[in-house]
This record gives C-alpha cells, sequence and structure tokens, in this order.
C-alpha cells in the first residue's frame, strides 16, 4: 500500500473538476426556471450523447485521420437488433458480449 | 379500509431505493467489466491498489481514468492531467442538467448527493424511465446510483490486486458492453418518442453520426462527443418547430 503525494494531489485536482460540472446544474436549476427552448434542447440530449457515445467505441484513435473498428462495428449490428426486438437492456448487453467475443475469436 | 388498501398499492407504485438497486442491475456487466479493466491498467501505470481505489472513489469517472492513467504514463504535468479531466468530464454538465428539473423539490444536500453520483449510466437508466412518463424520486436514484458507484469501486480494486493473472478483458468481449447498453438505451429513447417524430429523431442520429466521424479526425474523440452533442441538440431545436 503506497501512496504518492504528487498523484494523490493529481488525483484530488482530477475529483474537483470532475465534481464541479456534475454538481451545478443541481444548484442553479433550483433558483431559476429554465426558459422553454432550454428545456427543448435539453430534450434532445440523451439521444445525440448515446449516439455520439456508440460512434465513439468504433473510432479508433491513431495517426491516420479516421480509422475505424470494423470488428466493433459488425458486433454493432447484431446488437441493434435484438435491442430493437427485445427493448432489454440486460439481454442487449449479453447478447452484445458475446457477438463481440465470437467477432474477435474468429477474425 | 379501501383507502388503506388504495394508500398501499400506490406506496408500491413509487419508486423506492429497492427498485433503483433492481434497475441498476442491467448496467452492472458494464460497471463491472470496464471497473476490472480499469484497475487492470491503472496496477500497468505503477499505481498502487490504494492509488487505483482513490481514484475510483473521488473521480469516479470510467473514460476520465482511463485518460488519467495515460498521462500519468506519458509523464505529463499535474495541470494537463486536470484541465483534461475537466474536458473529458464536462458531458456530466449536459446530463445533470437535463436530470436535475426532476429533482428540484428535494434539499440542497440530496441534490449534491445525486449530482455527485451521476453517471453515463444511471442517467441513461432514469433518461428512459422520465422519457416513458414514469415517476422518479430521490431514493429511487439513490439506489441506482449507489449500487453502481459500490460495484465500480469493488470492481477497480479488484482489477488493481488482480491485475497482474487477468488477461486483456477484451478478449472476452466485455468491453463491448458499454456500447450495447448505450444501443439499448438508444432504442428505449426511440421507443418512448411519437411515431410521427421518429423521423426526425433519425435524421439527428445521422447527424451525430457525421458530426463523430468528422471531428475525430481534427480532435480527440472526448471533444468531439461534447462538441457533437451540442451541434445536434441546436439544430433539433432550430429545425423543430
Amino acid at each position: 500500500m503506497s501512496l504518492n503525494v504528487s498523484i494523490l494531489l493529481i488525483i484530488l485536482g482530477s475529483a474537483i473538476v470532475t465534481f464541479i460540472p456534475r454538481v451545478v446544474p443541481f444548484i442553479v436549476i433550483r433558483k431559476i426556471g429554465l426558459p422553454k427552448v432550454v428545456i427543448k434542447w435539453l430534450s434532445f440530449i440523451p439521444i445525440c450523447i448515446f449516439t455520439a457515445l456508440i460512434v465513439d467505441s468504433f473510432i479508433i484513435e491513431d495517426e491516420s485521420l479516421l480509422s475505424i473498428d470494423w470488428r466493433v462495428l459488425a458486433a454493432i449490428i447484431p446488437t441493434l437488433i435484438v435491442a430493437i426486438w427485445t427493448k432489454s437492456l440486460s439481454v442487449t448487453v449479453i447478447v452484445g458480449v458475446v457477438c463481440m467475443a465470437t467477432i474477435r475469436f474468429v477474425f | 379500509m379501501n383507502q388503506l388498501a388504495n394508500e398501499i398499492t400506490f406506496e408500491k407504485n413509487l419508486p423506492s431505493f429497492s427498485q433503483g438497486v433492481k434497475d441498476c442491475v442491467p448496467t452492472l456487466i458494464g460497471y463491472i467489466s470496464i471497473g476490472i479493466a480499469m484497475g487492470i491498467v491503472g496496477a500497468a501505470s505503477n499505481l498502487s491498489i490504494l492509488e487505483v481505489a482513490l481514484l475510483s472513489i473521488l473521480v469516479y469517472a470510467g473514460a476520465a481514468q482511463f485518460i488519467i492513467c495515460a498521462l500519468l504514463v506519458s509523464g505529463s504535468p499535474f495541470s494537463v492531467i486536470v484541465f483534461t479531466t475537466f474536458i473529458v468530464n464536462l458531458r456530466h454538465f449536459l446530463l445533470s442538467m437535463t436530470i436535475a428539473p426532476s429533482f428540484k423539490n428535494y434539499s440542497l444536500l440530496k441534490n449534491f448527493g445525486i449530482g455527485t453520483l451521476l453517471t453515463d449510466e444511471s442517467f441513461g437508466v432514469a433518461a428512459n424511465k422520465i422519457a416513458k412518463k414514469e415517476m422518479i424520486n430521490a431514493s429511487w436514484m439513490n439506489g441506482l446510483n449507489l449500487t453502481a458507484y459500490f460495484f465500480w469501486i469493488l470492481s477497480c480494486t479488484l482489477g488493481a490486486v488482480f491485475g497482474k493473472w487477468i488477461s486483456n478483458p477484451e478478449v472476452l468481449g466485455l468491453d463491448f458492453s458499454l456500447t450495447a447498453m448505450f444501443l439499448a438505451l438508444l432504442v428505449l429513447q426511440l421507443e418512448s418518442m411519437k411515431r410521427s417524430k421518429l423521423k426526425f429523431y433519425l435524421l439527428l442520429i445521422t447527424y451525430v453520426v457525421l458530426s463523430m466521424l468528422v471531428l475525430c479526425m481534427f480532435m480527440p474523440s472526448y471533444i468531439a462527443i461534447l462538441l457533437s452533442t451540442i451541434i445536434v441538440a441546436t439544430i433539433g431545436v432550430v429545425k423543430d418547430k
């Protein structure tokens, strides 16, 4: 069990800057009512951020301009079908993991 | 008597702490597998078990923890690591802003607690419940958040302890559990939309995909995620009358 002081400071600094954007909206929104247009804007956030995170999973960051992880993209297709078909979070996750493992094993 | 029975059923329908714990279960595969991977990476980045545990207790953000490890290995200074963490986790601002109005009637302390432990996953589960017009409350949200928090700390620490013996978890496809979960959350969001709006939302999804692919050519993906979301949500407001 060792604890390096400079690493502890980095962890604390990172914790503070992570905490602030998480908590500030919860304090501010109690005070002010949000304008209609902001509420509308916020209603698009879930769909946009989920899509962005999915795309992020099949982009490989390397030296080239853009490279795609085709195996992840290939696993996304059956997983998406299962998600639409079952509408179940747990079934989708399990099938997704099995698809990904199979694709990585075969290719 | 009848009224009492009604009240009891009403109580049962209120989302409770234990219902929150149950609703967290489908996301746990993601937390556990990514957490273990995080612990392994932490140990491989020369962090002690205690440091990995502190990282997951205090920072509690998957992507950021991986990036912190990578930056530590590259010998980046304090300022760079903290600033990068800030940018990577700035998307929580969007998540918190979306979910905070549901809790504005609770005390400041409860709001602090909910905000501190909000993650992509717990946000997703809550946003789905809101989209389905189901009730959410603070105890339900705490059940969801605390279960995730507990399993995350446990998995990261176990990953750090057993890191030397576990081979690359990618081989098992477990890292894909996060993507699979976001796919299901996306489908569930669309499911709760009015049919007439579906085409519009599919168009927005296409814009996000295109925006991500283009932006990722010029910037790190965590900035592209933030920008794509902000740009396309704005397009959504402008185009939707």
